[in-house]
């Protein structure tokens, strides 16, 4: 006996909204802590600036703006939202998840809603899972946000990472479609090499040690290891780009950007001639004002390229997320068409 | 697969030329990576991998470290193809 459901169907991004936070962080504020130069860091990451988020400004607050831009250009309300997945791994509460609470606020607190955890690689996470409940059947339309307040476990003072993050939300809706719209995933882990980048110590140290304050046990911040990482992402990684292109049977000339998660700028222009992206292919480059957002940076760079360059609107772009796991996740999708 | 010095160095010279943009000529045994040639942490990482394509030897990351000059590259190279 087997079960009668209905064709799988197509999914597409129906549109993107993004938020960043009021205050921009240029490298001349940081660099002293640091012993560094502007020269330094833009010589090897390409970032000038970076957003922090303020105290008013929290995981939910800037999801909440990026949702609410989302479903405004896709001409919906929250209540056409039966699905909401949230992307992020600096939200400072173990349970209940920040998705709950933001379907709350949004104002549809029936809605499936919950976080995963997959870093840099978040939102491609989100948007493949999202993609499918949609072509099953599962859901109809689906909100997914990549949300980071990265400053909150960034240590100032660590020269290997201290310039490099940023905060900021980014989110887009996903509903069905006639056509293909949004491709196979490609993703995967490199749990070998977790170590490479780290949010530690567990919070239990801190009950585990009550005599120990936080200068002792230290805070979870952020630590990565720079050359484990570039070597992944742009040897690794890159292959997994070029199977998302193949898995949905585009080549790289047919592509109008490319929007891997934005690193390092270096990392990002070395992805693009491994895998052979064309000049005439438009590259995401946010990097270089708004830092390294994390979960939230590939639909920021969405958002930024589609304002800068509105032709792309409706042209197929490559998306690659890669990060802490060390994880990894790439999709050819169309971009959203015009509001 | 033993290599030879001399060649594992002419290789070297090409690979730095390449990825950094460091005349050929001005590569020596004794130059430092970072401060005679300008290679940077990252530029360090392509030399390394573009290294380990031609001469067929695993440099892994925690020996890149230690290659301070190109004479200590070129040794690691030699040994690890031994």
């Amino acid at each position: 006996m087997s079960l009668k459901l209905p064709a799988m169907g197509n999914s597409q991004i129906l549109s993107v909204g993004s938020y960043r936070p009021k205050r921009l962080v240029l490298n001349s504020e940081i660099v002293d802590r640091i012993d560094s130069s502007d020269e330094w860091i833009q010589q090897r990451t390409g970032i000038q600036s970076r957003r922090f988020a303020d105290s008013d400004e929290t995981i939910i607050t800037m999801a909440q703006a990026a949702c609410e831009m989302a479903l405004k250009r896709a001409n919906l309300t929250i209540a056409d939202i039966d699905t909401l997945i949230l992307a992020t791994i600096t939200y400072p509460f173990q349970a209940p998840s920040a998705a709950t609470d933001l379907i709350n606020l949004l104002g549809n607190p029936k809605a499936a809603a919950f976080d995963i955890s997959a870093a840099c690689a978040g939102f491609c996470y989100g948007v493949a899972m999202a993609s499918d409940l949609v072509r099953t059947g599962s859901a109809k339309n689906v909100l997914v946000v990549g949300v980071e307040k990265i400053s909150d476990f960034t240590d100032p003072n660590d020269r290997a990472t201290a310039f490099i993050f940023g905060d900021g939300a980014g989110a887009v809706v996903i509903g069905r479609s006639e056509e293909a719209r949004i491709g196979p995933v490609v993703w995967g882990s490199d749990a070998d090499s977790r170590d490479a980048i780290l949010l530690k110590p567990a919070y239990t140290e801190f009950r585990n040690s009550p005599d120990k304050g936080v200068s002792e046990i230290g805070w979870p911040n952020i630590s990565q290891q720079g050359q484990t990482v570039y070597r992944w992402a742009v040897f690794a990684v890159s292959k997994v780009g070029i199977k998302a292109l193949e898995a949905a049977g585009v080549r790289p000339d047919e592509l109008g950007a490319f929007i891997p998660h934005q690193a390092n700028m270096r990392i990002i222009e070395s992805m693009a001639k491994e895998i052979k992206i064309p000049s005439h292919v438009v590259i995401a480059d946010d990097i270089r004002v708004n830092g390294n957002t994390s979960a939230a940076s590939i639909p920021l760079a969405m958002d930024v390229l589609l304002e800068k360059h509105p032709q792309l609107h409706g042209e197929l772009a490559l998306l690659i997320g890669y990060g802490a796991g060390l994880v990894f996740a790439a999709q050819v999708v169309q971009l959203p068409p015009k509001p | 697969m033993a290599l030879a010095h001399a060649d594992v160095l002419s290789g070297l010279k090409e690979i730095v030329e390449e990825v950094a943009g460091i005349p050929a000529a001005s590569i020596e045994l004794d130059k430092n990576f970072t401060e005679d040639l300008e290679v940077d942490s990252l530029s360090m990482v392509e030399v390394v991998v573009a290294a380990e394509e031609r001469f067929g030897v695993k440099i892994p990351d925690e020996a890149v470290t230690d290659l301070v000059t190109v004479g200590d590259a070129v040794n690691f190279i030699v040994n690890a193809a031994k």
